[in-house]
């Protein structure tokens, strides 16, 4: 603290009271990431429950009768293209071109809706047999973690088409700039989230 | 704000065009994450659906190309560098995993001591009986 006591004469201060410049949603970025990993949070704890309960069948069907791999195996390539050109969307942005960024956030809004049509075929056919999500403590679980995940898509691609509605009235601004990045960080995380569902849901799954 | 506060360097904020700092993304690195998360998909997938392996080796294996599939897509998508916002980003995920790896590995220690020390069932549940519900 001897650096502060430069004087005798002078108050020694505190606290800073000037105020710092800030530019506008200089710390965006850093406050999306923080709530993205809140929401890493939630969707561990939906693992956990799905590692605990996921063994607990009732006398009900098992994964293995209930997952077909080539259904997911599609899934999960139409979620890895919509984040492959969401990337090209970016990039786009970088370059400055509006209608790129809009062309290529058009498209992955619709590897999105394939995805989440692909997801709603899997819980309705499989509901349609009788293994809903009342059957047992593991489809419980399953439902919960696989469908808060579909939840996630469905936001982001309401927030991608608001984005595009954005872009359209107001161009390349740097607040829709932001929101291009905090959507693609959004987007990409739900991809991450994805590669734990495979695994440990499908792929674990028909293994055990 | 007080006159003293600006700061000196090549970024003044009163200009109206201060640009917030933003990942630099670039072809490279989106297409070099695509294909390798391409494989990181396929070979578990191709592992599981013509099951070369023993049903343990298998998951393992696979348990091990998620965790890298992870760490290619928080690189080469989500430009995650020990730089990026002043190393915060780091950090708040370095955090985030210590609570995750608590409570997952808690709760599986928990609840498997849990099930262990339950009176047995008189019946135990298996996948064999289930083929009639389908």
């Amino acid at each position: 603290m001897t650096a502060n006591a430069i004087t005798a004469d002078e108050p020694v201060a505190f606290y800073d009271l000037d105020e710092h410049a800030h530019p506008e949603g200089h710390s965006t970025m850093l406050g999306f990431w923080i709530y993205l990993m809140s929401d890493c949070l939630i969707f561990a704890i939906l693992f956990a429950c799905y590692a605990v309960l996921g063994g607990s069948y009732a006398a009900g069907p098992a994964p293995k009768d209930l997952f077909d791999l080539k259904l997911i195996a599609l899934n999960t390539a139409m979620l890895l293209f919509s984040s492959i050109t969401y990337g090209f969307a970016v990039l786009q942005m970088q370059q400055g071109r509006v209608k790129g960024v809009q062309l290529w956030l058009g498209v992955t809004g619709l590897f999105g809706l394939a995805f989440l049509g692909i997801e709603l075929y899997e819980f309705h056919h499989l509901i349609e047999i009788g293994a809903g999500p009342q059957r047992s403590a593991f489809l419980s679980s399953f439902f919960t973690l696989v469908g808060t995940h579909g939840l996630h898509v469905t936001f982001g691609i309401i927030w991608l088409v608001t984005l595009m509605v954005q872009l359209s009235k107001h161009g390349l601004i740097a607040a829709n700039k932001r929101r291009v990045m905090c959507l693609s960080m959004f987007w990409h995380f739900l991809d991450v989230v994805w590669i734990g569902v495979f695994t440990f849901v499908y792929l674990m799954g028909v293994l055990r | 704000m007080s006159p003293n506060s600006g700061q000196t360097g090549p970024h003044h904020a009163a200009d109206g065009h201060h640009e917030i700092e933003m990942p630099h993304a670039s072809m490279r690195d989106y297409v070099i994450g695509f294909l390798l998360s391409v494989i990181l998909t396929a070979i578990p997938f191709w592992l599981v659906m013509t099951m070369p392996l023993s049903a343990g080796t298998t998951g393992a294996v696979i348990m091990g190309f998620a965790v890298v599939q992870i760490i290619v897509h928080m690189v080469f998508f989500l430009h995650m560098t020990p730089k990026a916002e002043g190393g915060w980003s780091l950090t708040s995920l370095v955090f985030t995993i210590i609570v995750v790896v608590i409570m997952l590995a808690g709760s599986l220690w928990v609840m498997h001591h849990l099930n262990t020390n339950m009176m047995p069932m008189p019946h135990e549940p298996t996948s064999q009986t289930t083929s009639q519900v389908l």
